[in-house]
């Protein structure tokens, strides 16, 4: 089996648009999350997000298609089309058939929906958009990023909340492995309107701060919760000697490790242990033929409450053993809100600049770890040689999913 | 792949018609039909007013109060189905050596809880006057809402299932990929056993009234019982359905060493994607029957073994063309021997639903010798000139049965059933 390698990365964040933009401002280590400015969310006991700014649809697709699509597909096609020239891959000048789009989803076109189920019940049925059976659902993104690049290969959506990033590329690289070679993966969301802001807050596991500074403070004394965000990431995944033929001389990282596990514990509660998520870690690191040494940084989960917290400290003590205390652990999402599955999917565009610049950043929005957690978190950009990433990601009802990526040099020599 | 392969040893459904799976083999067989009048809310200012519905009452299949205050419709037909499935299976959770971290779950929805977020925005929304909903009126299960994991979690909290758990939203594809990921999660070696189906319940307001808007379902309101037409010439859009299936989907030596009855095996799975319109379709089939010659590559099988498809089918116009052509694409002469039918005709169609209950129709095919016929079939469109296998159930042997589903986003899916020992 050949290796399953990225290469390329296309970024919509709140810190950034274009994977530079993103980088840059999360090595300065600058807070994006802020108070709501789309409408008026004084009432609501969340206030503040992550929030791309001066995104605009005109900017990557005409008005033809920005009428018939929700914000989070124009994310994704804006990240897909930085992706795909990162990578230098025309999926239009290959065979169709070897280009597939696997993208996570959270919540789909969400705002696309309450405009019309707001027009239906307002004005009735004649005044719903022709476009909402293809708008909200959570397929839209892979078929318009399938559609617009001209992609007709195995293409999926994977659906497990925040680990659906990870989840997405998981299940891209065995499409890879079963002979596509070339998937588009990750994932975007856009859930900041009345109604979805409504929803999350349901879930009581959102920060009530309307300070950002106070809000969501991933491994904090002061973790109250998280902020929600829009944006995400898509990345070019392909089998490597594949890329090697098409002339891509580096690739940025190696797929070499994935697993899934769930907690099966309650639909709302925390798990008692973190027994499924040390599972799903160890799992990981294993199937990339590694050993918990062998990882240089984890890029945490980081969920922003102290209970979740908790949880995944004690997952990364029981995965790393001796040794935990020395491991660097991350959570660069702290800048910019948790974007679900497309913030899994960012996580894991970090972790592939962390290994092409030798530089880890810092875990987002951290002032005061909690001191028992004893891990080696990275407060600031710490330069240092990454060969080995463990990312991490959960979702909402006990989903846990890994990534380990690994530098390009391994891939090489296995092609 | 390891040598590891995927057989089908537990079915579950909740279908309009009936709940469970002999009270839906029954309809089938009999060509009855389910679609009526829609009565869950009043349809007048519809275009559609028709649907296949289920009567369903969720305490009675065997639900908790909690379970079905925080669920929606969809996530509830999901419990019912799963636990029949399981039952059926004869596997034991509690007592039997079932490895828990080996126990997955893949279920597909291509609209979650949409009945549940239009009803709660009624409230927040005060009937659609205010755009900046009142967020003290959002109910305590709203999140569980907004995200259709929510029902994956559910399933695998209930059957603690530790395995890869995950939504398969494809859109009207779900049912046949979320099998399909179940049988790769089995080769790759990733589970042994994989609770698998979809589960969609979208009879609501506002998904009749966007169907509406691009005239994809049925008007014949004036005959409920006759408007799904698949492949007759006077059919005018697909009926709207809900319900579940769930298939046991379980590694082949392990099915064996326990003594599990097999229904079927799962021979081969593909998809593509047509990369042409959201809602449009070629009428070539050309993406379709590239995902059907996969899968017969994959069982390593010929057209001509293949002894029943179960289409599509969904009773628009240009889907019953497209997909017809698909088929003489792929199976070449064998297309107008083979026998063919949609069991929307019967059942509606429920979106990404019914892409497992069809392949819980074709398990029970294969286990019955029974090919259930297209309902409803009296003109022949010269478009569609195959055998639909009309109004009459047919009993046939089958040994390999092809379904295929095709959706929003242009996606084209395929999967072949094999009878057990029918291939390597």
């Amino acid at each position: 089996m050949n290796p399953v390698v990225v290469t390329g990365v296309g970024v919509v964040a709140p810190s950034g648009t274009g994977t530079e933009a993103y980088w840059k401002s999360t090595l300065a280590g600058e807070l994006h999350v802020r108070p709501i400015e789309s409408f008026d969310a004084s009432a609501y006991d969340t206030t503040i997000a992550g929030q791309v700014p001066a995104f605009r649809s005109e900017d990557y697709l005409d008005d033809r298609l920005a009428v018939q699509t929700d914000r989070w597909t124009w994310m994704a096609l804006a990240a897909t089309e930085f992706a795909l020239a990162d990578a230098g891959y025309d999926a239009g000048g290959q065979d169709r058939y070897h280009t597939g789009v696997v993208f996570g989803s959270g919540s789909g076109g969400v705002e696309f929906g309450q405009r019309e189920i707001q027009a239906l019940w307002a004005r009735g049925r004649r005044a719903v958009s022709a476009y909402q059976s293809i708008a909200w659902f959570y397929a839209a993104n892979t078929g318009q990023v399938s559609i617009r690049n001209g992609t007709k290969g195995p293409s999926n959506v994977v659906v497990s909340d925040g680990a659906g990033g990870l989840d997405g590329v998981g299940c891209a690289r065995r499409t890879i492995r079963r002979g596509t070679p070339t998937v588009l993966a990750g994932g975007t969301e856009a859930p900041l309107c009345p109604y979805s802001l409504a929803c999350q807050t349901a879930n009581g596991r959102m920060t009530t701060s309307p300070d950002p500074v106070h809000g969501y403070k991933p491994f904090d004394v002061a973790a109250n919760g998280y902020a929600p965000g829009e944006g995400g990431a898509v990345l070019v995944l392909e089998d490597a000697r594949k890329a090697g033929q098409r002339g891509v001389e580096r690739p940025y990282a190696e797929v070499a490790g994935y697993a899934a596990t769930h907690d099966a514990y309650h639909h709302h509660r925390a798990p008692r242990d973190c027994g499924q998520l040390t599972r799903c870690m160890r799992q990981a690191i294993a199937d990339a033929g590694l050993s918990p040494a062998d990882v240089d940084v984890v890029i945490a989960d980081g969920a922003g409450s102290r209970d979740l917290d908790g949880l995944e400290v004690r997952a990364i003590r029981e995965t790393f053993g001796s040794r935990a205390d020395r491991v660097p652990v991350t959570a660069p999402q702290g800048f910019i809100g948790r974007l679900c599955a497309g913030g899994s999917a960012l996580n894991l565009v970090a972790g592939v600049l962390a290994i092409r610049d030798g530089v880890i950043p810092a875990v987002g929005n951290l002032t005061d770890p909690v001191p028992a957690y004893g891990l080696d978190f990275v407060r600031e950009p710490r330069r240092m040689p990454v060969d080995v990433v463990l990312v991490t990601a959960r979702g909402y009802g006990g989903f846990n999913s890994c990534v380990v990526l690994r530098g390009p040099d391994h891939a090489n020599r296995a092609s | 792949m390891n040598g590891r392969s995927s057989v089908i040893t537990g079915v579950g459904v909740v279908a309009p018609g009936g709940i469970g799976r002999k009270e839906f083999w029954q309809l089938l067989t009999s060509g009855r039909t389910a679609t009526r009048r829609i009565s869950f809310f009043d349809p007048d200012q519809f275009r559609s007013q028709v649907a296949a519905e289920c009567d369903f009452d969720p305490l009675a299949a065997g639900l908790t109060r909690q379970e079905v205050a925080r669920s929606d419709r969809f996530t509830q037909f999901a419990l019912v189905a799963a636990a029949e499935a399981i039952a059926d299976s004869g596997l034991d959770l509690d007592s039997e050596p079932v490895d828990h971290d080996r126990l997955a779950v893949a279920m597909g929805s291509a609209v979650g809880a949409t009945t549940r977020l239009e009803n709660e925005y009624k409230v927040l929304s005060d009937s659609g006057r205010d755009w900046l909903v009142d967020p003290r009126y959002a109910s305590r299960f709203l999140y569980e809402a907004l995200v259709p994991s929510s029902m994956a979690a559910e399933v695998a909290v209930r059957f603690g299932a530790h395995g890869p758990a995950a939504v398969i939203s494809t859109g009207c594809t779900s049912g046949i990929d979320a099998v399909g990921y179940a049988h790769q999660l089995v080769e790759d070696g990733d589970a042994d056993v994989v609770i698998a189906g979809a589960t969609d319940a979208p009879i609501s307001p506002i998904t009749m009234a966007c169907f509406d808007a691009i005239r994809a379902t049925s008007a014949r309101n004036s005959d409920p019982e006759h408007a799904s037409r698949p492949f007759d010439a006077s059919r005018d859009g697909f009926v709207m359905g809900e319900g579940s299936a769930v298939l046991i989907v379980e590694e082949a030596e392990h099915a064996r060493r326990r003594g599990a009855h097999v229904y079927c095996g799962i021979a081969g799975y593909a998809n593509r994607c047509n990369a042409f319109h959201m809602t449009g379709l070629r009428p070539d089939g050309i993406e379709m029957a590239e995902a059907i010659d996969d899968t017969l590559r994959q069982a390593k099988l010929r057209a001509e073994d293949i002894s029943y498809v179960n289409a599509h089918g969904s009773g628009t116009k240009q889907n019953d063309v497209h997909e017809t052509a698909a088929f003489k694409r792929s199976l070449g002469e064998h297309a107008y021997r083979v026998p063919v039918s949609s069991i929307k005709s019967m059942v509606g169609h429920s979106l990404g639903a019914i892409g497992s209950i069809e392949l819980a129709a074709c398990s029970l095919a294969i286990e019955y010798g029974v090919v259930p016929p297209t309902a409803n079939y009296e003109r022949p469109d010269p478009l569609c000139d195959l055998d639909y296998v009309p109004k009459t159930a047919r009993a046939e042997e089958l040994d390999v049965v092809l379904s295929v589903g095709s959706g929003f986003g242009g996606f084209q899916s395929a999967i072949l059933l094999a009878r057990p020992g029918r291939t390597s």
